[in-house]
């Protein structure tokens, strides 16, 4: 009840979007980093808050490894990516002393350092913060909704990977959604296809199917299903595995503005303008 | 800035509520008291029913979906061809749990017998535990804070009737964290053999697993090492040595899907020659540990 009389460092933030997915290595921190950049690249301020503290991947995708977490009047102030302050994040990986130094918590300590980036980052206006969480349904998801609870987060992004073994992890995490009252915006299918470079052919490396399946058993949008034809024989509706997108990664680089021609471009642009129509006018 | 992750010492070490990694958790006050300060009669009933296991191997990774499981599958599948061979397949990846699916057995149920929980039979010398098994639907959730998932891995320890083993395997799930941290503390008078550790080549991957190498040493536990590639310089740089690369194989995925080995229908791929090549590697690991206790023991 405190929390919505006093709505603090949240106050600011328009929107929140959960990034979640039951199974691990699907692409939750890729999707989180690509869509804070897309809608950034709309002319959006964004903010990204990641709350994986055993693995904390968005420092390295964006290239802000070894920044300083500063404290400022009303907290912590969130890493600023660049110079006009459009995108910004936190993560326990700036706060590690050592970037190897493995984070060996138990829940009760997670859920006491989630509930602080929730209520002491000073993430001032933001039109969306992004929020990256770990693979499951445990302690750091029970207790970033419940932090965040009071600000009512627009939504959900479910990731899954076309593989059945992953929509069979997925498909609790949509049970999850539910229980917690989640509403599920849309599921992405990662890591659709490989098209060679050379003869254009498709391969199916990590199987077919998963992405639609999903969509069908949550009754949600399949995000990126009306998109235009993509490359010969690739499924429609789902990001493609794509070399640069993944040597951007490992850079710490913007694909958004680098690679518009790129297989995973169109799949991720046309996600955030679903987010974008999808998301309720504010008054000013 | 104060806030330094450290690690939680234990609710029934003697630092508990005390050490300086508890300043900021919830628990210190009852940890303080003295309240988790009751050994663990379970500690000691694990170690009892894990003397009928040769082989304890732990399958980790710090990063998600890197094949930990397909791993621990393969591996077994590996070991059990073998017919002398009896293997253990242990899955505490408690929220989302592949491996049932992975070994063609979604929907088979655990039963019960005077002697405790039956494990899963994929062939007559390859037992699978998953919680997966305990679940009615394939869209339960398993909405659990981590002690309720320690409460399940000590059962899957101690009331698992895994009968005579050469081999267990417990596959994990990514992070370090509960699950990780209990099925050391519960193992660790039974004598773990070793971890795998698996990685993807990205950078992004590498990171966690240097967190999870980590991990391992201070729990003191011997490492064999990342299996695929990217990982030769970190395995240099850490002195750990590295098994072995696994190729991506489009077959691998759809195998895995249908619950089937890839071994099976695919024998002459890169991919299988690479685990192969692991499995024997690990197997002469084992062996090579055990006669040195043996040595031990004897002198």
């Amino acid at each position: 009840m405190e929390a919505a009389a006093e709505p603090g460092n949240l106050a600011g933030v328009r929107h929140i979007i959960l990034v979640l997915s039951g199974k691990g290595g699907v692409g939750k921190s890729t999707i989180s980093t690509e869509l804070a950049l897309a809608l950034r690249h709309a002319g959006k301020k964004v903010g990204i808050l990641d709350v994986d503290l055993c693995g904390p991947s968005i420092p390295r995708m964006l290239g802000a490894q070894g920044r300083a977490v500063h404290q400022c009047d009303r907290g912590w102030a969130p890493v600023f990516l660049d110079r006009e302050q459009s995108i910004s994040l936190m993560s326990v990986g700036f706060l590690l002393e050592k970037p190897d130094e493995a984070v060996v918590w138990r829940g009760p300590k997670k859920n006491a350092l989630i509930k602080q980036f929730v209520s002491d980052v000073a993430w001032g206006e933001l039109d969306y913060l992004v929020v990256d969480t770990p693979p499951g349904t445990s302690d750091e998801h029970m207790a970033t909704i419940e932090a965040l609870r009071p600000y009512q987060p627009l939504g959900a992004l479910v990731v899954t990977t076309p593989q059945a073994v992953s929509v069979g992890d997925v498909r609790r995490e949509l049970t999850f959604c539910r229980k917690t009252g989640l509403r599920v915006m849309g599921i992405v299918e990662n890591m659709s296809g490989f098209t060679c470079p050379h003869c254009t052919e498709c391969t199916s490396v990590f199987s077919r199917g998963g992405g639609e399946e999903l969509a069908q058993l949550a009754g949600v949008p399949f995000l990126g299903a009306d998109m235009a034809p993509p490359p010969p024989l690739c499924p429609a509706g789902s990001v493609p595995l794509d070399p640069a997108l993944m040597r951007t990664l490992e850079e710490g680089h913007d694909f958004i503005q680098e690679f518009p021609g790129s297989p995973a471009f169109a799949a991720l642009t046309s996600i955030a303008q679903k987010i974008l129509d999808a998301t309720p006018a504010c008054l000013p | 800035m104060e806030e330094v992750p450290h690690d939680c010492p234990g609710a029934d070490s003697a630092q508990a509520g005390r050490g300086a990694s508890c300043q900021g958790c919830p628990n210190q006050r009852l940890c303080a008291s003295g309240a988790g300060a009751t050994p663990d009669t379970a500690i000691e009933e694990i170690k009892e029913k894990m003397k009928t296991v040769k082989h304890k191997i732990l399958v980790l990774s710090g990063k998600g979906g890197v094949g930990k499981s397909t791993f621990s599958a393969h591996l077994a599948h590996g070991l059990a061809e073998d017919e002398n061979t009896q293997i253990a397949l242990l899955d505490i990846d408690i929220c989302g749990p592949s491996i049932p699916k992975i070994m063609g057995l979604e929907g088979e149920q655990v039963h019960q017998s005077g002697s405790g929980w039956s494990p899963v039979y994929v062939e007559d010398n390859l037992g699978v535990m998953s919680v997966g098994f305990l679940l009615s639907s394939p869209d339960d959730a398993v909405i659990w804070r981590g002690p309720k998932k320690n409460g399940m891995i000590k059962q899957f320890l101690r009331d698992v009737d895994w009968g005579e083993v050469d081999y267990l395997i417990v596959d994990t799930p990514p992070g370090t964290s509960d699950e990780h941290l209990s099925v050391v503390r519960y193992l660790a008078t039974a004598h773990i053999d070793g971890a795998v550790i698996i990685t993807t080549p990205q950078e992004v991957s590498l990171q966690d697993v240097r967190k999870e190498i980590n991990f391992c040493r201070k729990k003191e536990s011997q490492i064999f090492p990342p299996t695929t590639g990217g990982a030769e310089l970190m395995c240099q740089d850490l002195e750990v040595p590295l098994l072995g690369r696994v190729p991506l194989d489009p077959l691998i995925g759809k195998n895995c899907d249908k619950g089937q080995s890839f071994f099976i229908d695919a024998p002459d791929s890169p991919a299988t020659l690479a685990y192969r090549s692991i499995i024997q590697r690990i197997q002469e690991f084992c062996n090579l540990h055990q006669s040195k206790e043996e040595n031990l023991i004897s002198s």
